[in-house]
């Protein structure tokens, strides 16, 4: 099929059929809408945050007229000849700036104590869009930490519902034993009776989750983000393929997480034996720095000029296999 | 053993059909319903055992159940009274009535009188605004519409009666 | 005497029974549907210029037409019965006293959409009208109007009654399907609609209960019959629930174009404002439309009489107008404190939010927190304009229209009362002296 045309902040490309607005900005790769529920790797995810809200103003070639409302670009298909504004309405930056402010009003304001700093979306999220200033004066909802088995920790409190981490349980996992409980600003991610969140894929939910909500528990705060660094790793491993990065300090791999790729999101999911029973180095084959490519404050270019061989850095004995 | 009747069990399995093939999870509001009007809340053995009925996870009934607010998922009073405390009721008397049931039954909106027998709840509108105040009365759920002091302290009386 | 279409044999007794209703007339539109092909029904649908009664106001026909019947997947009618918008009771009305109107309906609605299973979704506390209808679906199978080879047509169809389980959200047609499905009612992504995309991923339509009873007697009159009762593309009558400051309050059957001035004074409808008082403001269709102040309910801003339609009510947008909506028609008296009620619907919009996207999950909770302050005496004057911020940036940003029902009743009382939140503000002891303290601010 022909490849359908579309303009977003006056750029103009060509995409297949099926691309969504979001995926098509993603492509030209500048000022893309901000994502925080939608999950390329997750089916069924997005439409759900509103923060990647834009404005159509030529809906198609064939029907110029412009769209009535702002559109979720995770979930609007390109129509060819479509003409889109992100960052050049001020409707949309206006309408974000209220979504982020939305997302915060129930949200602790404690980045600085929050393991999730330096490597949180809404952290980032806020900083391009949020105000300084919060109008908010009434009481926050607040909810206890919960360990949800032994390896992963849930604190609702920072919890904004994308739903991930539910679609994660649903189609990376066997069997999913929690879900979204409640209605209304009292919903809240939990398993209803006390139950382990345990099963083979289960820790991805961790590098799904873009808040500090849940989190390793076993990484948990021993380390701020930015003080370790991250290095490609491989292992041999049945369940996964054991493709992952390794964070390092001190010649200590003090977690593993999964693969992101610039947007975030997980290449390829780990399973939980690489991700929390291998902390040795010698367990893995270690390759070259994980450059961080996501907007965050961790990477402000602090990585983006080591150019040694991991094995100068860390113990060579430790290294090969 | 199961907790749940096999006549509730019968009539679950006979809602399944009403729904197509594989959409088995289509009749779990109203196995809920059967299950509650049976054991008079939802005790988790209770949604377990409509979650094994269903071919669902046990999980994806607690999210429904916790969804909707006719669902009890603690355990209330033998007779739940569901009061409305929306806009046009409350223009006819809901707000000095909710006060007046508490003080009458002495208990809060939400709580459960010391004997077991009655649950005080708001509800939202239950589309009887021309009839206001309205109430209705769990498990059965009969309204009653332009209730006074007078009624209400008749109904409680009923309720201690049939309660019996 | 204005027409009367659905309501016409209310007050015959036993008109509840299928006996009296088919002695009545009822049922006599299959015949003649099932002598018509489904798009013919369809057509005569379209012809009377019907819109959805349950508060969008969309052309009925148009809604029908939309449905893919280009696919090999089963076609579902869905009945929507979740009546729960504030003020609107006309539903259950219906349902509880003439079920066999809607019955009759679902019946011939089906078989112009090619439907072979279809539910009405009754909300779960009307237990006593989902008895009331399954005892009469139970008759009209016995009598062979539903089940195999209806009427000898070759058409057969099966319907059932789905109780809700208490959200007033599943009114919202995506959230009642997913709900319908057994799952929680979180309202669906659109597109795709459900004319493509509907009940267990097949095409659907989805109705309201007068919508379908209306189509009865269109087809047994023909479309153009209907489109002569009412008013422009108003058409046919509409019912209206009346509540509130009025000395007659109920459901009333209306031609559409009546005044509202006639609606409120007439001693045929609402009969006027008890004991002397004087009318204050209307929310004219269900709480989510914007409040109107006596005299702009009374008078467009044009100074023209207001009609009960879906054009004259709009008229003005919402600088001076409001909507038509489900119907349901609230009368404020001058006794009734305009801050009290909106925070009190604020409240219900809060409760009743699925929590899914985030302006309506947060932004319900913020607007009936602040509300709740102004209540109590703790309001600040930008409070006021914070509302009214809160409320824009809730409004066109969510997933479903409960972002617009909540955001809508703020702005426009603030709109046309800006004076009384300032009062109560300023002085929060003067306005209302009813202060009651005993209910729960906050969900759960």
């Amino acid at each position: 099929m022909d490849k359908l045309k579309i303009t977003i902040d006056n750029r103009t490309i060509e995409v297949p059929p099926g691309t969504t607005i979001l995926q098509a900005a993603r492509m030209i790769g500048e000022n893309y809408p901000p994502a925080m529920c939608y999950y390329t790797p997750l089916k069924e995810t997005g439409g759900k945050c509103r923060v990647c809200l834009v404005k159509v103003t030529q809906s198609s070639e064939a029907n110029p007229r412009p769209m009535p409302k702002l559109v979720a670009s995770c979930l609007t298909k390109v129509e060819n000849g479509m003409v889109v504004e992100n960052e050049t309405s001020t409707e949309v930056l206006e309408a974000r700036k209220g979504v982020v402010e939305f997302l915060l009003i129930n949200h602790p304001l404690d980045c600085p104590i929050c393991d999730q700093a330096g490597e949180c979306d809404l952290q980032n999220l806020s900083y391009k869009h949020g105000t300084e200033a919060t109008r908010y004066e009434e009481g926050r909802r607040e909810f206890e930490k919960i360990d949800i088995g032994d390896n992963i920790q849930l604190h609702m409190t920072r919890c904004i519902l994308c739903y991930r981490c539910v679609y994660t349980a649903d189609q990376i996992t066997n069997s999913r034993v929690h879900g979204v409980l409640n209605r209304g600003d009292a919903a809240e991610i939990g398993t209803y009776i006390k139950n382990a969140i345990n099963n083979d894929f289960s820790g991805n939910v961790i590098d799904v989750c873009p808040v500090g909500a849940l989190t390793d528990k076993k990484y948990r705060f021993s380390q701020r983000v930015w003080f370790s660094k991250p290095f490609y790793a491989h292992r041999n491993c049945d369940k996964c393929g054991g493709e992952a990065v390794v964070w390092i300090k001190n010649n200590d791999i003090i977690r593993v997480t999964s693969r992101k790729d610039k947007f975030g999101e997980v290449i390829k999911f780990i399973c939980n034996e690489c991700r929390f029973d291998h902390k040795n180095m010698n367990d893995w084959s270690i390759e070259n720095v994980y450059e961080l490519d996501n907007d965050s404050v961790i990477n402000a270019n602090k990585y983006k000029h080591v150019e040694e061989s991991p094995a100068v850095n860390v113990d060579a004995k430790f290294v090969s296999e | 053993m199961t907790i749940l009747s096999s006549n509730t069990i019968q009539e679950i399995n006979n809602i399944k059909s009403r729904y197509p093939e594989g959409r088995e999870k289509s009749a779990l509001i109203p196995a809920l319903h059967l299950a509650q009007a049976e054991q008079g809340w939802l005790p988790v053995q209770a949604m377990n055992e409509v979650a094994e009925l269903l071919k669902i996870q046990p999980i994806e009934v607690y999210e429904v159940a916790t969804f909707y607010t006719m669902f009890h998922i603690k355990k209330v009073g033998k007779y739940v009274i569901e009061v409305c405390r929306t806009g046009p009721c409350c223009n006819v008397g809901a707000e000095e009535l909710i006060q007046y049931m508490e003080e009458k039954l002495k208990i809060k909106v939400g709580e459960t009188t010391e004997d077991g027998l009655i649950t005080l709840k708001t509800v939202e509108c239950l589309a009887a605004c021309g009839t206001g105040p309205v109430l209705q009365i769990g498990p059965d759920y009969i309204y009653q519409e332009q209730i006074t002091k007078e009624k209400f302290d008749q109904l409680v009386e009923d309720l201690k009666i049939k309660g019996r | 005497m204005s027409k009367k279409i659905l309501l016409q044999h209310i007050n015959v007794p036993g008109i509840n029974t299928l006996e009296t209703y088919v002695s009545h007339g009822g049922y006599q539109s299959l015949k003649k549907a099932f002598s018509m092909t489904p798009d013919e029904v369809t057509e005569e649908v379209k012809k009377s210029g019907l819109r959805g009664r349950g508060g969008a106001g969309f052309p009925t026909g148009m809604k029908w037409s939309f449905l893919d019947k280009k696919t090999d997947k089963p076609r579902y009618l869905v009945c929507n019965a979740d009546e729960s918008e504030p003020g609107t009771f006309k539903d259950r009305y219906l349902m509880q006293n003439i079920p066999h109107a809607l019955i009759e309906g679902m019946i011939v609605s089906s078989y112009a959409l090619g439907a072979k299973t279809s539910y009405i979704y009754v909300r779960g506390e009307m237990m006593h009208v989902i008895r009331i209808l399954e005892a009469a679906i139970k008759d009209a199978y016995r009598a062979g109007y539903l089940g195999n080879n209806i009427l000898g047509s070759n058409y057969s169809l099966d319907l059932f009654v789905h109780p809700g389980g208490g959200a007033y959200i599943c009114g919202e047609e995506t959230a009642l399907l997913e709900s319908l499905e057994g799952n929680r009612g979180n309202p669906r992504n659109k597109p795709p609609f459900p004319a493509v995309w509907g009940l267990y991923g097949c095409p659907t339509v989805v109705n309201n209960v007068e919508t379908i009873s209306d189509v009865p007697w269109i087809i047994n009159n023909g479309g153009d019959a209907y489109a002569s009762i009412g008013i422009g593309k108003s058409t046919g009558t509409k019912l209206i629930s009346a509540c509130g400051n009025i000395n007659r309050p109920g459901v009333y059957e209306i031609e559409l174009g009546l005044s509202v001035e006639e609606f409120i004074y007439s001693d045929q409808y609402c009969g006027g404002i008890p004991n002397g008082k004087k009318l204050k403001a209307v929310v004219a269709g269900g709480s989510s439309v914007p409040i109107l102040p006596a005299d702009l309910i009374l008078k467009t801003a044009n100074g023209d009489p207001r009609l009960m339609s879906y054009e004259s009510l709009s008229d003005g947008g919402f600088v001076s107008g409001t909507m038509l909506g489900s119907g349901g028609f609230i009368v404020y008296d001058e006794d009734q404190c305009i801050v009290r009620n909106l925070w009190n619907f604020s409240r219900f919009y809060h409760h009743e939010s699925c929590g899914q996207c985030s302006p309506c999950r947060e932004g319900t909770g913020w607007m009936e927190k602040v509300l709740h302050r102004i209540e109590n005496g703790h309001g600040k004057m930008s409070d006021i304009d914070l509302l009214v911020d809160v409320a824009k940036k809730i409004e066109g940003k969510t997933i479903c229209p409960l972002g617009e029902a909540a955001a809508w009743p703020v702005a426009s009382a603030i709109r046309h009362f800006r004076a009384e939140f300032e009062e109560h503000i300023k002085n929060p002891d003067s306005c209302c002296k009813k202060h009651l303290h005993s209910e729960h601010a906050l969900i759960h």
